[in-house]
């Protein structure tokens, strides 16, 4: 090997050339299936549309009360009507707030009052989780958040909802 | 740091003799088109394989949308073509692939046929490529189903009517094919994709192994 430069062996030279070409046409092969198969993360979710849950802003009062709705699914190919659900009262300023029912532990589902034990408290079954009323978990419970608030709107004296979303960004 | 790497498993169960097995070996001259261009002729069996790994892994990323149901086939493919980014692409391949498989293997069918490197002592592997052959068309029919449109299912009906036409058995194999005596339906689905995705395959990457431990142990035919 000469000392001003380095030599590339012709042994070297195949190998790259060769890796190089498998790299390329392996790249080419793959990088359509991967692009398909990671659609779903890319995807823009359609998610957003607000539905009329059925219930008038009038019979809002301070006592939650869970009110049940359906709305149109679109999974892929296949569209469905769900259910939802949430617990929606009106709180001391005056304001709408619908909670998800889903506990912030495991995702079982709570109740307004679920337990004769603790009044005014959200109740979750399975593992004794609580929420006060407006939502916060009760320290020293299973649960480590409060509980998602639906994103909401009212339109022509009805409420309607939207997705649960984390406290703070609904 | 691949270098690295490959020393500290090599160091530990020495690698190198089991891909050196594998990978290094004598090109003869007479193969090489380096040497003589219509060496080309040698590469129909390579291409072959690598059109059929494109088949297998086009396939498997298709599997992550496609239903084997009646309700849901057509319509999860029509999802994918339509709904999912390069969905398009990805059947494209295994659909164009899945001929181009065939095209190949006849040339390499033929190669081996005109050069007369079938004759003793490698009629053993003419017959697995024979078998191999017949897999190959076997996975054409069953994926030809799988779609679930118009063209799917009266080319099975038709496939299944020349099943029938076997003496003795024709019936029970029609049968056994479709799921039901008489109607093309759910149960052929899913037994056409059972077939295709699990069956066939098995039963190709079997064959496939034993063709290549074949030809590595008789070499490659001397010149013509």
């Amino acid at each position: 090997m000469s000392d001003e430069k380095q030599q590339v062996s012709r042994r070297q030279f195949l190998n790259y050339t060769l890796t190089g070409v498998g790299g390329f046409m392996a790249a080419g092969l793959l990088i359509s299936p991967i692009r398909m198969a990671i659609d779903p993360v890319l995807k823009e979710s359609s998610a957003g549309d607000m539905a009329n849950v059925g219930l008038s802003v009038d019979d809002i009062t301070a006592e939650p009360q869970r009110i049940d709705w359906t709305i149109d699914q679109v999974d892929g190919w296949y569209e469905s009507e769900v259910n939802r659900a949430a617990w929606v009262y009106r709180n001391e300023n005056d304001e709408i707030v619908a909670f998800s029912p889903v506990c912030k532990h495991l995702g079982c589902v709570v109740s307004w009052e679920g337990s004769d034990q603790h009044p005014n408290e959200y109740f979750c079954p399975c593992h004794d989780g609580r929420y006060y009323k407006d939502g916060t978990n009760v320290p020293g419970t299973p649960p480590l958040a409060p509980l998602d608030e639906y994103e909401q709107e009212v339109r022509d004296g009805m409420l309607f909802l939207g997705e649960p979303k984390p406290r703070g960004e609904a | 740091m691949l270098q690295k790497i490959y020393d500290w498993i090599d160091d530990r169960i020495d690698i190198t003799p089991i891909w050196r097995d594998i990978a290094d070996h004598e090109v003869p001259e007479h193969v090489n088109p380096a040497h003589h261009f219509s060496a080309f002729v040698y590469c129909f069996g390579g291409l072959t394989f690598f059109v059929v790994v494109i088949q297998i892994l086009s396939g498997m990323f298709l599997t992550m949308y496609y239903v084997p149901d009646i309700e849901n086939a057509w319509k999860s493919v029509y999802y994918l073509q339509t709904e999912v980014a390069h969905g398009q692409i990805v059947r494209g391949m295994h659909h164009w692939g899945a001929s181009v498989v065939i095209v190949m293997l006849l040339l390499h069918t033929l190669r081996v046929f005109f050069q007369g490197a079938y004759k003793k002592p490698r009629e053993l592997n003419w017959m697995v490529g024979v078998l191999i052959f017949f897999v190959m068309l076997g996975l054409g029919f069953t994926g030809y189903l799988l779609p679930w449109d118009n063209k799917a299912y009266f080319a099975t009906q038709v496939g299944l009517e020349i099943a029938e036409q076997v003496p003795f058995i024709g019936q029970e194999l029609k049968t056994l094919l479709a799921g039901d005596a008489t109607i093309v339906g759910a149960q052929t689905l899913t037994r056409f994709f059972a077939i295709h995705v699990f069956f066939l395959p098995g039963a190709l990457f079997a064959l496939l192994a034993i063709h290549f431990i074949l030809i590595r142990r008789q070499g490659i035919s001397g010149p013509l």
